[in-house]
């Protein structure tokens, strides 16, 4: 039998999905779980699950956590097959949902579920779900971003399904709660835990699956992202190394933004180093630095070429997105955009980044400039989510030491009985970014 | 840490002196507190050593176990302890008013009105440092699954008649004070430090008397000095001049003092149990009494400057006035406190070990409701909070420079006017962000329509402007008027209701099955001595 290695990375994912599928259509396991990596088709794997059940004649819930998630699988489920008649539930809000959805004939929306009875899929958020009541429960459901849900949200809609599919990243940030919730750590049904990390506890035989290839990482971040955050459950990139390129019509000026896009554009990633020094969050000359690149960026007529299209597509802003980890340093990034006048270019926290893709991202380090390492700051899935949002190129912006203050401050969270140690942890998957950011280091004084 | 309150900790470094937090008091401070000041044995998890406690801050009680590792003398401590926080707090239980509450019908499952008890003040517990709180737990937990001789004549070791209940009780205080904003059970340096802040780490400010210090100095002499010299300062036998607040003693105190003394009176006891005749019994008695007494007098000397501070911390807490919604959280306290009375009443066993899974996420819930409505409501009751919250860019006050009155498309056109801030704020609003500012209590909202550089925002206002065409008057800001409008909501919504325990799905291990009356920890060896 040929192993994973062996075989074209869309044979390898083509045989994943067939299991999926088989398990989900034909297995009696109440429910089956699959880990996805960043960028691997989880989406088109739910949208092609549902349109399968849906086609079977066996009609489903799809469980999402977001009302943008919620909208963007609506959008594709109706791409794929428009003439499937979905339901939207919403909530009662103004603005409830995406606009683009009422000019889909087949979707219908409605606040209330009963409306969407008898539709074959009918889509809604985790919250919203917890409002409804039903008689008899769906025989199916789908529960997207899985890992990002907390426990007591599947408790409180796991009673509308008698069985599931469960996708998500293990990868990215865990769901987490405003109150301190130590004194259920290490029970089976904590609910400050994940919804997957509960389900499997209860439920250890489930079928697990895997999708083994990301489409979105290139084969420069694909290693490394695997590595890092995935080192028992490696997966590899769908193109080859010289599959994506990055080119600039205009020529460096030899200025730090100017050499740290180039050492990007040929190798996929980028540091651009500050001298060391401790800030506050909102370090003016990182945030600084971090949109002069992005304005270098834009500025230097940027082409890619992909797999997607032979001709190269042009750099453009949406194609842009800057990681932070704080609301006030996004805050702090987009004024300093706005002053150099860029705009639409996307800034937001690593929580409101998950699931989103774009060609090349800016990142500001989340231990930039920090005298201390907290534990949020060390979360594995704050790093991981930061520096795989890209297609080609990912530059990261940071205040020299950090590997100085990572050996300064070893975690020192209590350890809890009975809870899952998750590995690998914080600090070691932060040492391997930065050693091999070290390789692409290019240092400047703004 | 925000950063007002950074700033803060800065500027107290400075002057040398705490800065304020808040300008008025965000928890509830009873009248008649029962202040417990408790301390434990080194090492021996569980095993109190001694405590003050009482209503009257002239008059403590004292209650010491002068062998910690002797079970009988244990139970006597707790059986004292009962005696003392048991009528106190029934003296709250029997006073209530009439209130409603909507509940579930049995028959029809229909929500209906019914009117119940709420017990019209509650007791309160204030205990030192947050440590004292984690104490609270820990002796509830020992206690609650005890079995008297009455409730079980077989049981080994039963307890005294009310210590059990004692233990629910507290169990109740240590859980309640879990929930955001309650005060039912309160850690005096976390109030103090929500009030103030200081010129060291939040660390330091668990030891009360240095917190104490910084809050306010002696004359002369500079918070960080008086700090310093309440931590460390000792007197020539080596002994802290400010013992800690508890319940953990100094080393040095448990090494020199405590351990001798403890010794000499297992001594006096084995002595006395071996006094052959009445007359050596006598002579012997009295060596046990004075050991004893020496005992309790260390604990005094360890306990009362403790208890002292305490009471100096409510004196300066009790000069802010109450904050606005203050009450409206006491309330809930207070029927918290009635339904665990309701609870006792009815004869329910003790609180289970761990939590089913529904409870546990109703719980969580709760808290993060409790805290974002706490976040939001200090903020509206507090200007300087307020202030912090407009340096995080969450909110933003300034002038309305225009109104331009505007309405809604549609059958029945609605007033929504457009209204112009100038702020000096920075809010992070994106476009149709909503905002919110209290009208007379209730929140209004509005969306933003557009920041420019300047720093002037445009709202469109969109409710609590009545039915009619033309606004009701008073409800549309006028050109002129300082407004405050907040990106935070001023009130939570209800969560979703969760399936009942015995409704427990799959994913989560299903029905936790018969709740069984749960047995008391079993005894070990080295439960006895």
């Amino acid at each position: 039998m040929s192993t994973e290695a062996d075989v074209d990375p869309g044979t390898a994912a083509a045989r994943a999905t067939a299991a999926i599928l088989h398990d989900t259509l034909h297995g009696d396991a109440r429910g089956v779980v699959v880990d996805s990596p960043p960028g691997a088709g989880k989406s088109t794997l739910v949208v092609r699950t549902a349109l399968e059940l849906a086609g079977a004649g066996r009609p489903l819930m799809v469980v999402a956590q977001t009302n943008a998630q919620v909208d963007d699988l609506v959008l594709r489920l109706a791409e794929k097959d428009p003439e499937l008649p979905v339901g939207r539930l919403h909530s009662s809000d103004a603005d409830a949902y995406d606009k683009a959805l009422d000019d889909l004939p087949n979707v219908r929306k409605s606040a209330k579920a009963g409306d969407l009875a008898g539709l074959p899929v009918v889509i809604s958020t985790a919250a919203k779900w917890a409002h409804v009541k039903v008689d008899e429960p769906w025989r199916h459901a789908i529960v997207d971003e899985a890992y990002q849900m907390r426990s007591d949200g599947l408790l409180a809609v796991a009673g509308l399904f008698e069985r599931a599919l469960f996708v998500g990243d293990p990868g990215q940030l865990d769901p987490f709660a405003i109150v301190g919730s130590e004194q259920w750590a290490g029970l089976s049904y904590d609910p400050s835990a994940s919804a997957v990390t509960t389900l499997l506890a209860h439920n250890p035989d489930l079928p697990q699956h895997r999708l083994p290839v990301s489409w979105r990482l290139p084969a420069s971040a694909a290693r490394l992202v695997s590595d890092a955050f995935y080192p028992y459950t490696r997966f590899r990139s769908g193109t080859g190394p010289g599959d994506r390129r990055l080119s600039f019509a205009v020529p460096s000026d030899g200025s730090g933004p100017d050499r740290v896009i180039d050492e990007a554009a040929a190798s996929g990633w980028g540091l651009l180093e500050l001298p060391a020094r401790h800030t506050p969050r909102t370090d003016p000359e990182a945030v600084r630095a971090v949109a002069a690149v992005v304005r270098r960026l834009l500025d230097r007529g940027g082409a890619a070429t992909s797999e997607r299209s032979p001709e190269p597509t042009p750099l453009t802003a949406d194609r842009v997105a800057v990681g932070t980890a704080h609301r006030d340093q996004a805050a702090a990034v987009r004024a300093a955009l706005a002053e150099l006048g860029v705009r639409d270019v996307t800034v937001d926290t690593a929580n409101r980044l998950q699931g989103m893709e774009f060609d090349v991202t800016v990142v500001l380090h989340p231990l930039s400039g920090r005298p201390d390492a907290t534990a949020f700051h060390l979360e594995t899935g704050r790093l991981c989510v930061l520096a795989s949002r890209h297609r080609h190129a990912c530059i990261v912006v940071c205040r020299a030491g950090v590997g100085d203050l990572l050996d300064d401050y070893p975690s020192t969270e209590p350890v809890q009985l009975g809870t899952v140690v998750k590995f690998p942890d914080g600090w070691e998957a932060n040492h391997a970014v930065l050693a091999h950011l070290a390789e692409h280091r290019v240092a400047w004084r703004p | 840490m925000s950063l007002i309150a950074t700033l803060s900790r800065l500027e107290a470094v400075t002057t040398g002196r705490a800065q304020r937090l808040a300008t008025v008091r965000h928890r509830r401070l009873s009248e008649r507190p029962l202040v417990f000041v408790p301390l434990t044995t080194a090492g021996e998890a569980g095993a109190p050593l001694g405590a003050l406690v009482g209503t009257d801050r002239d008059a403590p009680r004292l209650l010491v176990v002068p062998q910690p590792r002797d079970r009988d003398l244990r139970f006597a401590f707790l059986a004292e302890l009962a005696d003392v926080v048991l009528p106190y707090v029934d003296s709250y239980a029997d006073v209530v008013e009439a209130a409603e509450r909507t509940e579930t019908d049995p028959e029809t499952g229909k929500r209906v009105k019914v009117e119940v008890e709420l017990c019209a003040d509650a007791p309160q517990l204030v205990v030192p440092s947050r440590a004292g709180v984690e104490f609270v737990r820990l002796l509830g937990r020992s206690m609650r699954f005890r079995r008297t001789a009455e409730q079980d004549p077989e049981a080994p070791h039963p307890a005294p008649p009310r210590v059990p209940l004692l233990g629910r009780w507290l169990t109740h205080y240590g859980e309640r004070a879990r929930v955001p904003g309650s005060s039912l059970l309160l850690a005096l340096t976390e109030v103090l430090g929500r009030h103030w802040a200081t010129g060291q780490s939040t660390l330091e400010d668990q030891h009360l008397g240095a917190l104490l210090a910084w809050i306010d100095p002696p004359e002369g002499e500079s918070g960080a000095e008086a700090a310093l010299r309440a931590e460390l300062a000792r007197d020539e036998q080596g002994q802290l001049l400010c013992p800690p607040a508890g319940p953990a003693t100094d080393p040095a105190f448990d090494n020199k003092l405590l351990a001798p003394a403890i010794e000499r009176y297992d001594r006096a006891r084995t002595a006395f149990a071996a006094a052959e005749d009445g007359l050596e019994a006598d002579t012997r008695l009295g060596i046990l009494t004075a050991a004893e007494r020496e005992v309790r007098e260390l604990v005094l000397s360890r306990t009362r400057p403790t208890w002292d501070a305490v009471w100096r911390g409510l004196d300066l807490l009790r000069e802010l006035p109450e904050g606005a919604h203050v009450e409206e959280r006491w309330t809930r306290d207070r029927w918290s406190f009635t339904g665990h009375r309701d609870r006792v009443l009815a004869g329910e066993p003790p609180q289970p070990r761990r939590d089913d899974a529904v409870t546990a996420a109703n719980k969580l819930a709760t808290r993060e409701r409790e805290q974002a409505r706490l976040d939001a409501q200090e903020a509206l009751d507090d200007p300087l909070v307020m202030a912090g919250r407009r340096l995080a860019g969450e909110a933003f006050a300034g002038e309305v420079t225009e109104v331009v009155m505007a309405y809604s498309e549609g059958k029945r056109p609605s007033p929504r006017p457009l209204v112009t801030v100038r702020t000096d704020d920075r809010p992070h609003l994106g476009e149709r962000a909503k905002v919110y500012r209290s009208l007379g209590g209730k929140p209004q909202s509005a969306e933003c329509v557009g920041v420019d550089a300047d720093g002037l925002v445009v709202l469109r206002v969109l409710d609590k402007m009545g039915r009619g065409k033309e606004p009701e008057p008073g409800s549309v800001p006028e050109k002129g008027d300082l407004v405050c409008f907040t990106l935070f909501e001023h009130e939570q919504r209800g969560g979703a209701k969760l399936p009942d325990p015995e409704q427990t799905p799959w994913t989560h291990g299903g029905p936790p099955g018969e709740p069984a009356l749960e047995a008391a920890d079993p005894v070990t060896q080295e439960d006895v001595l």
